[in-house]
């Protein structure tokens, strides 16, 4: 039993299972059912669970998220489907606002799951290709996971969907049909908050998360082969919480650290991190922590602007010589 | 409240039988050729966007408004130059007839360095407003659904606040009437009297979801009653209907009678975008509309035996569309790709500083564009077939 499926089919894989492990599982979105999803990720869910489970909703983000809220409070745990993570923004008043505060404030559970496509190097233009994670992760209240890998994208969405406070999941789409893993066997669960090293070493560290993972992973390859530097990926997997052990543990391990993200720069959580580093292990550093994110600018639909925009594995190779030189 | 309900459905009622005579009995005979014309080049520029993207010359998806030309075309040529429009995706006709050029739009699909927005911005998302002196009075629209409906409501405040004789039109589909922003951008419009006509194509689905999965309302014009305004329904497949209905509300909407609202009847042929199959569709519904009901065939039916229009009139638009679209084609595809650091200017109005790059703030010097641009995703090469484009998916 070793066959491989892709990152989708992983996150299709999770929905299925969970929703046959708890019937309290149920999913809604615009085009989730007979049509299976923009992205097909909830093709087949509907044959199998019928409408009542499977929810085609109408264009109204604030809505199926408001809903979704209402549900999780009288005990269900409902997985919200946003056609593209962009349109999150829509509902971002009832997710900061209401369900994020919800149990602080009044005590009410809120086991529901976001999920959506999202990130860029698609030619998608502005609209389709965001990485809105930071404003999220800003807010307390609400769970933040990102997988780069397709066992964890089945991993973590039946964690997310059994943890008992809103999770957003972000599923780069570029990873969709790109990556496949392997599926453990029995009851494949990721734990929320734990970081993975993607791949050991001992010079320099680059922390990221999602498809940028690959453009890391890349990167220490060319530098191992060119430079005969070891440098360590560590794969965040989810943004909040924040997993401070793997951050700290591999900055004791190379003292150099990079972090590496596809969302823009300013206010991103690569500041977050590095401000987390040089607070608890300052002393541990042989190098300032660099980081390397998209420019400041709203993401271009030509593939020259978008390129430019985007990190690249050169950028990384040339930010990590540089730490290696300091 | 009950008398002013059914005085807007005595309006609805008019508008869709025609009590006394229609605005179209005044458009003149070029006019009524003119109408075919941007109707025939909208479906040409389609057709030839689609040879483009098998080409692989559309970066990224493809939209198409098989069958609904007449009411893109009809509804926008109500307005004025002066008057302000917002389109939806489909409403390619609409960008036309307001002035849009095919040239323009072509460069916008092909992420051409010289397109409207220079690779920033995909398809049709682009405008042209200011001065009306100058412009042509298009506004360009974004992704997310509804959102330009209280843009268009601020749009028409400033003309109603300056007391311009204006008027804004915005579309939006079945789909988009579900969203928060229509509902706020209309009701703000309505209670601040804006001259706002918005008009929801109502062309049965909003990607896969038919319109009873999107509203239990038998009619959208039954909304405008919640909202206090007046409505029109029309056929919008029937370009002089389409017309008749917007001109009316277009007409009210100067007069100073606020926010009108039209309703126009009809239907999405093609997918979603190119890439939609249209699986969900039930079987011979898409053939029925083509085969009784394409917007085209029953106009030039009735250019030619009720209008006197003779056939040779008709060819000669025809020539003269391919001739227009094969030299905007060849313009097009001669023009070169924006380079990559135009990427770096205007995100603010304020002059661009030498903004410092993060590469060049953490990394001495910088690397040059083209030796990033070149880089692929090694790790996935093998992979290469997969690769799809994500703008097929969606808009
Ligand atoms: C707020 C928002 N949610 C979801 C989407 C994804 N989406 C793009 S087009 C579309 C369907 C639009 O249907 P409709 O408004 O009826 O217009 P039509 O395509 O039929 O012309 C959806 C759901 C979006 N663009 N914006």
């Amino acid at each position: 039993m070793t066959t491989e499926i892709t990152y989708l089919e992983a996150i299709r894989e999770a929905l299925f299972e969970e929703m046959a492990r708890d019937e309290n599982v149920f999913c809604l979105g615009e085009d989730i059912g007979a049509f299976g999803g923009a992205f097909k990720v909830t093709e087949g869910l509907l044959a199998k669970y019928g409408e009542a489970r499977v929810i085609d909703t109408p264009i109204s983000e604030i809505g199926i998220v408001g809903a979704a809220a209402g549900a999780a409070h009288m005990g269900m745990r409902p997985v919200v489907e946003m056609q593209f993570i962009d349109f999150i923004a829509n509902a971002y008043d009832i997710l900061t606002n209401y369900v994020a505060t919800a149990r602080y404030r009044a005590f009410l559970p809120c086991p529901m799951v976001v999920r959506g496509p999202s990130g860029g190097y698609v030619r998608g233009g502005p609209f389709h290709s965001q990485n809105p994670e930071a404003g999220f992760i800003h807010t307390p209240g609400l769970k933040v996971v990102y997988p780069s890998t397709a066992e964890d994208a089945k991993g973590l969405m039946k964690a997310a969907i059994r943890d008992d406070d809103c999770v957003l999941f972000f599923e780069h789409k570029y990873l969709y049909r790109r990556i496949k893993g392997v599926m453990p066997a029995g009851d494949h669960v990721v734990p929320i908050g734990k970081a993975r090293v993607a791949r050991e070493g001992t010079d320099v560290s680059i922390i990221t998360y999602a498809a940028a993972t690959w453009k890391a992973l890349e990167a220490a390859e060319q530098l191992q082969a060119e430079d005969g530097l070891s440098v360590e990926v560590i794969d965040l997997r989810t943004l909040a919480p924040l997993d401070d052990e793997a951050i700290v543990a591999t900055v004791k391990k190379t003292n150099r650290v990079l972090v590496l993200h596809e969302d823009t720069r300013t206010g991103g959580i690569a500041g977050e991190i590095t401000a987390r580093i040089s607070e608890t292990c300052f002393e541990w550093l042989d190098a300032p922590v660099l980081r390397v994110t998209a420019h400041d600018i709203p993401l271009p639909y030509a593939p020259q602007l978008e390129d430019f925009v985007l990190p690249q594995t050169p950028d990384v190779v040339r930010a990590v010589r540089r730490l290696a030189a300091y | 409240m009950a008398a002013r309900a059914s005085s807007i459905a005595r309006r609805v009622k008019d508008a869709v039988t025609g009590g006394g005579a229609r605005p179209s009995d005044a458009l003149s005979r070029e006019a009524k050729l003119e109408l075919y014309y941007w109707m025939r080049l909208t479906r040409t520029l389609e057709e030839r966007l689609v040879a483009l993207y098998r080409q692989t010359k559309v970066v990224g998806g493809l939209f198409r408004s098989l069958g609904q030309e007449a009411d893109a075309v009809g509804s926008c040529f109500a307005l004025e130059r002066r008057d302000v429009m917002s389109p939806l995706i489909r409403n390619l006709g609409s960008m036309l007839v307001k002035g849009a050029t095919p040239v323009e739009v072509l460069k916008q699909y092909m992420a051409k360095g010289d397109s409207p927005t220079r690779g920033r911005e995909l398809n049709i998302h682009f405008g042209d407003v200011g001065d009306p002196a100058t412009t042509r009075g298009f506004l360009g629209q974004i992704s997310p659904l509804g959102d330009m409906v209280p843009v268009m409501a601020g749009v028409t405040l400033s003309f109603k606040m300056r007391g311009e004789d204006r008027v804004g039109l915005v579309y939006v589909g079945d789909g988009a009437t579900s969203t928060g922003a229509f509902h706020e951008g209309i009701n703000f419009a309505a209670v601040q009297r804006c001259p706002l006509v918005v008009v929801i194509e109502n062309n049965h689905y909003a990607y896969s979801t038919p319109t009873e999965k999107q509203t239990l309302a038998k009619q959208f014009i039954d909304k405008a009653i919640g909202y206090g305004i007046p409505g029109y329904q029309a056929d919008g497949n029937d370009v002089l209907a389409t017309y008749d209905a917007t001109k009316q509300a277009v007409d009210a909407a100067r007069r100073g009678e606020g926010t009108q609202l039209v309703e126009l009847l009809t239907y999405r042929r093609k997918g979603h975008a190119e890439h939609d199959n249209q699986s969900y569709v039930p079987a011979g519904e898409i053939e029925r509309w083509a085969a009784e009901n394409d917007p085209i065939d029953r106009y030039v039916a009735r250019l030619t035996t009720e209008l006197g229009f003779d056939a040779s009139e008709l060819a000669a638009v025809d020539d003269r569309v391919r001739a227009e679209v094969d030299a905007a084609t060849d313009e097009a595809e001669a023009s070169g790709f924006p380079e990559a650091l135009d990427a770096l200017v205007g995100v603010y109005a304020d002059p661009p500083r030498e903004r410092p790059l993060w590469f060049r703030e953490g990394v001495e010097g910088a690397v040059a564009p083209s030796e990033r641009a070149a880089d692929g995703w090694g790790v996935f090469k093998a992979d290469a077939k997969t690769e799809s484009r994500v703008s097929q998916e969606d808009a």
